[in-house]
């Protein structure tokens, strides 16, 4: 009796072969589908390649501007921009030379660069430019990771020192000199003269400043040249990753003290300002990817429509397999599987094609580090396998239900 | 053993109740060889739907082989198709995308039986109904003899007690058609149920028992003296 017999069930290689064996059945809509679904994950991951391929050109960026920087700004503000203070026309007191030498004290710090920035006619002879000066030392080489292409970088001595010496951009060099030697030579800066030390190698653009345009002059000649004696930044180097934060509080501290007591400073590490960059990018990248992931659901769709067709197709066969015992369950897994397959041999397709489309994106634009993020890959098949046998779940049922008699009849 | 017990099956046809079968009272013993005839409209095929469980009853109890099938959900009612009765349709029903092997497989695979053993008794039935050497070819490469051969191989793989076959030679000429009811007919001697429905009453007289339907109920059951 039906109590005592053993219940065996379909296996799950047979009920794949059987499902595949449909599909072989009818390769023009197969092919159909997994090209729809495969184009669903090319596009997540080619999109989330290209949002995580800006996420780490950005970041590179960053990094090239320095290592384990800290930087002092004057003005009590929470972010590098305008702050209460500045509203009511209140000035924060300046940072001066002695403030940042004064950082220097600290054990955490390996070098610092302060940094004043102004903007002059550069000439010579005939030829003038209007450029940016930068006033800094010696070791902001080092702090900013510029590299010299000919002669040297500012000379390491008293900061107070107001030599007459200049280090040039190598576009300035090239707008001023030509081809002709550089180094030796004299340029006048408002209204000083300077002799031309060096000229920094091409380094293109990092950040939005362009050091090809800059001119680099001792910080104390720059407070002259300018009229001035306040920093705009103060740029630390932490000794090594660890200290970053031990160097913020020391130069905090030490700027509290010599203040008199008073907050009128911000120090912000590069950290924090990576980590925002960070967030933001990787959201952006989120929601790319998710918008190319509704191509997925579109997919789904798709394969519920076909589904349906294929129940409305195969009427006879699933009224037969009722008639020779298969169960609704085992009907519905055979729908389910079919499903299965498609969407993971259209993941498959989808991966292949996306990494193909990200190579290629990667070499018309090799500035750019493309690759798909992990996350990406594995969400973009997890999509595409459950939309796979989500949308499933109606033709499934649907050809589950169908009355056996109804079905031999082709009705 | 069947036994139907005042079985009544009615249709709503629009908003019209229509009755195929009337308190139908029937009792099978097991290795009997009955046909069922009746012209079309009569509830033959209803009746051949009810016993082979593609069916249920509107009212009325079915005991096969000693045990009430009429309530069993449809799961339960699926095990007892795969592993007591076999089905012979008129066209055949044969997957066409598979083999004339993979479709007399078809019942095992469902079933859960090994691989090895699936081929093993494949072969064997093959062998038994001349379809050796077709075993590779699909059903559209195959007569109209060789595939209801194959459809017979598929309802008997499973070894069971009842096969009801409707109109197996409706679509087969004279000659195929006395083929392939000798077949049936040699299945009697493993103790099959054999029930045919069928409007020729050349073919209907052949059974052992034979039962004439009309308007839905028994007109007719007589026993030949064999």
């Amino acid at each position: 009796m039906v109590e005592g017999t053993v219940q065996l069930d379909m296996k799950l290689t047979d009920t794949l072969q059987f499902a595949s064996g449909s599909l072989r059945g009818s390769p023009t809509r197969t092919l159909l589908m997994i090209l729809a679904m495969s184009i669903g994950v090319a596009s997540v991951v080619v999109l989330t390649a290209l949002g995580e391929g800006a996420r780490r050109y950005v970041v590179d960026q960053f990094a090239s501007l320095g290592t384990n920087l800290v930087i002092v700004l004057p003005g009590r503000t929470e972010t590098a921009g305008l702050g209460p203070g500045m509203l009511v026309g209140q000035i924060p007191k300046e940072i001066t030379l002695d403030d940042a030498q004064a950082i220097m004290g600290s054990r955490a710090v390996k070098r610092i660069a302060p940094l004043t920035v102004g903007s002059a006619t550069l000439s010579r002879d005939a030829l003038n430019r209007d450029v940016v000066v930068l006033g800094s030392t010696s070791d902001l080489l080092e702090v900013r990771h510029m590299s010299m292409g000919i002669g040297k970088f500012l000379p390491a001595g008293d900061i107070h020192e107001s030599a007459s010496v200049c280090v040039l951009g190598n576009q300035m060099k090239q707008e001023l000199f030509g081809n002709e030697q550089a180094v030796g030579q004299w340029v006048r800066l408002g209204d000083r003269r300077f002799r031309v030390i060096g000229v920094l190698s091409s380094q293109g653009e990092s950040m939005g400043m362009r050091t090809d345009e800059l001119v680099i002059i001792p910080v104390a000649s720059a407070h002259q040249l300018f009229n001035t004696s306040g920093l705009f930044r103060v740029l630390i180097e932490a000794k090594n990753r660890d200290s970053i934060e031990q160097a913020k509080s020391d130069a905090e501290a030490i700027m509290f003290q010599r203040h008199a007591g008073e907050k009128d400073v911000t120090v912000i590490t590069q950290d924090a300002v990576l980590a925002t960059f960070d967030r933001i990018l990787t959201a952006l990248t989120m929601a790319v990817g998710g918008i190319a992931a509704i191509s997925l659901a579109v997919a789904g769709v798709l394969i519920m429509n076909v589904m349906l067709i294929a129940v409305a197709q195969r009427v006879k066969e699933i009224g037969l397999l009722k008639a020779l015992g298969a169960p609704p369950k085992q009907i519905r897994s055979l729908f389910f599987a079919e499903a299965a397959l498609l969407s993971s041999i259209g993941s498959i397709a989808g991966l292949v094609l996306g990494y193909i489309g990200s190579t290629i994106i990667g070499q018309v634009y090799p500035s750019l580090p493309v690759s798909p993020p992990w996350w990406a890959v594995i969400a973009a098949c997890g999509t595409a396998l459950g939309t796979g046998i989500l949308f499933s779940v109606w033709p499934a049922r649907r050809a589950a239900r169908l009355d056996p008699v109804a079905a031999l009849a082709g009705r | 053993m069947i036994e139907l017990q005042n079985v009544s099956r009615s249709f709503t046809v629009g908003d019209q109740q229509v009755s195929a079968l009337r308190d139908i009272n029937l009792r099978l013993d097991a290795g009997e060889y009955i046909s069922i005839m009746g012209p079309s409209g009569s509830g033959k095929s209803t009746m051949l739907n009810l016993l082979g469980l593609l069916d249920r009853p509107s009212s009325g109890t079915y005991l096969l082989d000693g045990g009430n099938v009429t309530d069993l959900s449809d799961e339960q009612q699926a095990q007892v198709r795969r592993e007591k009765i076999g089905f012979v349709f008129q066209s055949f029903h044969l997957v066409p995308r598979l083999t004339a092997a993979q479709n007399v497989e078809l019942p095992m695979i469902l079933a859960g039986i090994p691989a090895e053993e699936r081929r093993q008794r494949v072969d064997v039935l093959m062998q038994n109904y001349g379809l050796a050497p077709r075993a590779d070819h699909r059903p559209d490469q195959l007569s109209g003899g060789q595939r209801q051969r194959v459809a017979i191989a598929r309802a008997t793989v499973m070894k069971p007690s009842v096969l009801l076959a409707d109109e197996p030679t409706g679509n087969l000429d004279r000659n195929t058609g006395w083929e392939v009811l000798k077949l049936l007919e040699g299945l009697l001697e493993q103790g099959i149920t054999l029930v045919v429905v069928t409007h020729d009453t050349e073919i209907g007289a052949r059974a052992h028992r034979q039962i004439h339907m009309l308007d839905g109920a028994i007109r007719s059951d007589e026993k030949r003296v064999v």
